[in-house]
Order: C-alpha cells, then sequence, then structure tokens
C-alpha cells in the first residue's frame, strides 16, 4: 500500500489501483455524512476532483491520484457513508482506477514515510 | 493560537481532549472526542455542557433604562417582568440587524448576553446612544449552558429551585457554592438553562455537572447543527445588518406595542414590512438529496434558468433529522411551505423544498 500527501491510500492490483483515505484523515474530517463518488467509466487526470466527501463539519475533495479509468466505485458508501470512519482503509474505500501510467506510484510514500509525516 | 483569547474553562476543555479553533477572537473546543454526531444526538437525549464565555455579558442601570433601550431595540422592555427574559435584537436605521440578545428583568437592572463577534460593536453602540444609563460589561463571569431533556434533573440536583423555573425566567441561585445567574432558555431547541458563574468557580461547577452521568461536553460543532435543527439563526449568516427582522422570519419576537408605535432605529422599514410584507423571506430548506448544502449555495426557481430567487445562509447535515437541513432567502413568491426550488452544488442542480422550521419539534417547559 502507497500513501499520498493528500492523505489517500493506493493499493495496486496490476494496472488497477483502488483508493481510499487513511485512518487518520478520517479521524481529522470527524463524523462523515455524504460521499459524491464519480460515475464508472470517467476518465480522471491525475490531481482531478474525484470524490467528494461531507463530514458534519465541511465538503473536502478527493484528489484522482493517478491517470486513468473509473473502473468500480463503491456503491455501499451512498447508504452507509459512515463506513469511511469505521473502516477507512478497507470496507470504506472508494473507487478502483485502471491506471494508464503507474509512475507516480514510485513517489508516493510507504507506510512508514506516511507515519513519520502525520506525526 | 497565541493571540486568541481564553474562556475560564480552557486548560479543562484542554483536558477533556476537545479540539480547539478560533471563534470570534477566542480558543474555542469545536468537538470532544465523542465527535459532533454523538454530542448532537446526546444533547436530544440527555444533556450537553456548552462553554458560551466568548459571548458578552452585559448590565445596564439607569432610572429609565427600560425607556432608553427601546430606542434601540423593537422589543417591549418596559413590560417585562421581573425575573423574566426576552429575545431581541439591536437594529440599524435602515432597519437591518447589528446583533441579536437575550435581556433580562432582574430587578434593579437589566441583564444582556451579545454575541463574542459583535461585543466590541454593540457595547460602543450603546454607550453612545444610551443616555443615563451605566453599562457595565461583566468580563469575571463564565457562561454555561446545559441543554437537553436532562438539565432540569441534573441542575435541580444542584439546587431543587432550578426545577421551578419556566421557559424564559431568570433567578438568583447557588449552585455548588457559587452565586450563580441563570436564565432557563438555550439556544439548542431544547430545554436547558444559562448560568452565568463567577470565573474562579467556573471550572468547579462545569465538572460538578459533569460528573453527573447524563452530562458530556459539546463543543460548537454540535452547538450549530443543533440551533439548525432548531430553526435558530447564527447571526452573521441568517442574519446580518442587511436582513430586516421580518424578512428574518422574526416578527414573533417584535412586542405588539413596538410594531404599532414604532419608536426604534430602521422603524420605517419594518413597520412596511410588517404592513406590505417583506420581499424576501427566511425558510427552512430540505435538500431532497443525500448532500450537504451549506452556505453560499445559490437558489433558482428551475433547473436550467438563470432565475437565481435566493441564497442557503446556513447548512449542513443534521443528525437528529438523519439528513441535510438548510435555512436560506427566498424571494416572498417562493416561501410558501412545500414549494419546491432547485439549489446549485459543485455546478449541479438539485432540488430542495420549502420546509417549516424548525426541524426538530422544540422541547422548552413553557
Amino acid at each position: 500500500m502507497k500513501f499520498t500527501e493528500e492523505h489517500e491510500w493506493l493499493l495496486p492490483d496490476g494496472d488497477v489501483v483502488t483508493v481510499g483515505i487513511t485512518d487518520h484523515a478520517s479521524e481529522q474530517l470527524g463524523d462523515i455524512v455524504f460521499v459524491e463518488l464519480p460515475e464508472v467509466g470517467t476518465e480522471v487526470s491525475k490531481d482531478d476532483e474525484a470524490v467528494v466527501i461531507e463530514s458534519v463539519k465541511a465538503a473536502s475533495d478527493i484528489l484522482a491520484p493517478l491517470d486513468g479509468e473509473i473502473i468500480k466505485v463503491n456503491e455501499a458508501l451512498a447508504d452507509n457513508p459512515a463506513l469511511v470512519n469505521e473502516d477507512p482503509q478497507g470496507d470504506g474505500w472508494f473507487f478502483k482506477i485502471k491506471a494508464s501510467d503507474l509512475s507516480p506510484m514510485d513517489d508516493y510514500m510507504d507506510a512508514a514515510a506516511y507515519k513519520a509525516m502525520i506525526e | 493560537m497565541g493571540d486568541l483569547k481564553r474562556t475560564g474553562l480552557h486548560d479543562l476543555h484542554e483536558k477533556l481532549g476537545a479540539k480547539m479553533v478560533p471563534f470570534a477572537g477566542y480558543s474555542m473546543p469545536v468537538q470532544y472526542p465523542m465527535g459532533v454526531m454523538k454530542e448532537h444526538l446526546h444533547t436530544r437525549a440527555a444533556a450537553g455542557l456548552f462553554d458560551v464565555s466568548h459571548m458578552g455579558q452585559v448590565i445596564l442601570r439607569g432610572e429609565d433604562v427600560a425607556g432608553a433601550l427601546e430606542a434601540l431595540i423593537p422589543q417591549n422592555v418596559a413590560e417585562l417582568g421581573v425575573g423574566r427574559q426576552r429575545y431581541g435584537f439591536f437594529t440599524n436605521e435602515t432597519g437591518g440587524i447589528l446583533d441579536d440578545l437575550m435581556f433580562a428583568n432582574r430587578g434593579d437592572h437589566i441583564f444582556m448576553v451579545i454575541n463574542a463577534a459583535c461585543k466590541e460593536a454593540d457595547l460602543a453602540h450603546m454607550r453612545a446612544k444610551l443616555e443615563g444609563v451605566e453599562i457595565e460589561e461583566i468580563t469575571d463571569r463564565a457562561l454555561i449552558a446545559l441543554q437537553g431533556p436532562k438539565a432540569e434533573a441534573v441542575l435541580a440536583g444542584l439546587n431543587p429551585a432550578a426545577a421551578d423555573m419556566r421557559f424564559m425566567d431568570v433567578a438568583t441561585m447557588d449552585l455548588n457554592g457559587a452565586e450563580c445567574w441563570i436564565s432557563r432558555s438555550g439556544y439548542t431547541g431544547e430545554d436547558g438553562y444559562e448560568v452565568s458563574v463567577p470565573e474562579t468557580q467556573a471550572v468547579a461547577l462545569a465538572e460538578a455537572l459533569l460528573a453527573n452521568d447524563s452530562v458530556e461536553p459539546i463543543g460548537l460543532g454540535a452547538r450549530d447543527s443543533l440551533r439548525l435543527e432548531a430553526g435558530l439563526c447564527l447571526y452573521g449568516n441568517d442574519i446580518d445588518e442587511t436582513t430586516s427582522p421580518i424578512e428574518g422570519g422574526l416578527t414573533w419576537a417584535i412586542q405588539k406595542r413596538r410594531r404599532e408605535e414604532g419608536g426604534f432605529p430602521g422603524a420605517d422599514r419594518i413597520q412596511r414590512e410588517l404592513a406590505d410584507g417583506p420581499a424576501r423571506k427566511r425558510v427552512g430548506l430540505k435538500p431532497q438529496g443525500r448532500a450537504p448544502m451549506r452556505e453560499g449555495v445559490p437558489l433558482f426557481a428551475s433547473e436550467d434558468g438563470a432565475d437565481q430567487i435566493g441564497l442557503i445562509t446556513s447548512g449542513g447535515f443534521g443528525p437528529t433529522v438523519e439528513g441535510p437541513v438548510a435555512m436560506g432567502y427566498v424571494i416572498a413568491d417562493n416561501a410558501e411551505t412545500g414549494t419546491e426550488i432547485w439549489g446549485e452544488l459543485r455546478g449541479k442542480r438539485q432540488l430542495l423544498t420549502v420546509t417549516a422550521l424548525p426541524f426538530t419539534p422544540a422541547n422548552f417547559k413553557r
């Protein structure tokens, strides 16, 4: 698993990468009440706004960490956005992207580097 | 946060694990470890303790203090009984609202509570305009709110006389050895109390209240969602210097004699709007989808027209409603309950229904 400075986690499986937010980010955002996911089939570029998360406090944007096509989204979040609080690095995932360029993965942090960043 | 003022309960907030944020020049708790959602629900189910010491506390004394104050606010001060409190607001010459406030007749003086962000301006306004009135800002007392259906039982545990108070009564009472100025009021839509307590005894009182299993500390985050569900205005968002009390749905707070007689700043506009109806009105708005719509979202009469009819002034998620709630201003033609209008969120228009306020029924002890 890799991590971005924007507090996303990326789990690659070949060229398909599952994306979510970290435990730390979920804790900082507080109670999440709505998640707006992209449509399956959307082509995104790295740093495009891909997901909007609404907590009780504010709206936050999640940026696409890679270029590629959104091939699956976590439909369970529509009915139960609190999954992002309960299990951010598991059942609370946002989308799977079929990356057209995996090279940014090399620049993202490993778990130890991310842990150092948030401490 | 070195330049921020601290309330007398600051160290207690930190000890309780609060996340502190700047608010109106103060370092204030936005939430505790429980989190905004649970804090909100706890207040509606049991009792929540709020530090509202950032708000201004003022004593007004003078031979005709009521008459003098009536020249600045459109409320009936003269006939407010001893031991009773009213909601009010300072108006300006164009009929807008300078601040909203609570004032109480405490026998030989009026006790007033004003918003933190407005208190310097309010004090300057009163000092300039209230002739023959002694104006004393109280800076050595904290202000604590205890809100929720268990508030009465909790406070009565410290002094049984608290249970005898009705909504909007005020009294001086000993609580935990401190001389407290208490009102049976608050800003959550729940029954409850606001307690002015000497700052040196505030932590001990807060800890005595928190020792009760019914009571949890509640931050500004839940205070905002509670007052939003209760349909109560946040000064600076839902009412300001440009909104009249009639547009703001606060006609109920202007008593009959003052409506008829006028004699307060902006009476021309306010009496005209009372007679003819205002051009726009503050309304409750229920987004039909699940996405919260917050302040600043523009409102339209149709899905695709350029026909903007208003603006959301407060919005978010209502934990008790279990969905998004908002309020804002719409032109009078679109203000009827049940009207469907559109809010533009992230470039997409989504339906809202004009809804009667409050979203959650008030639970006051009348």
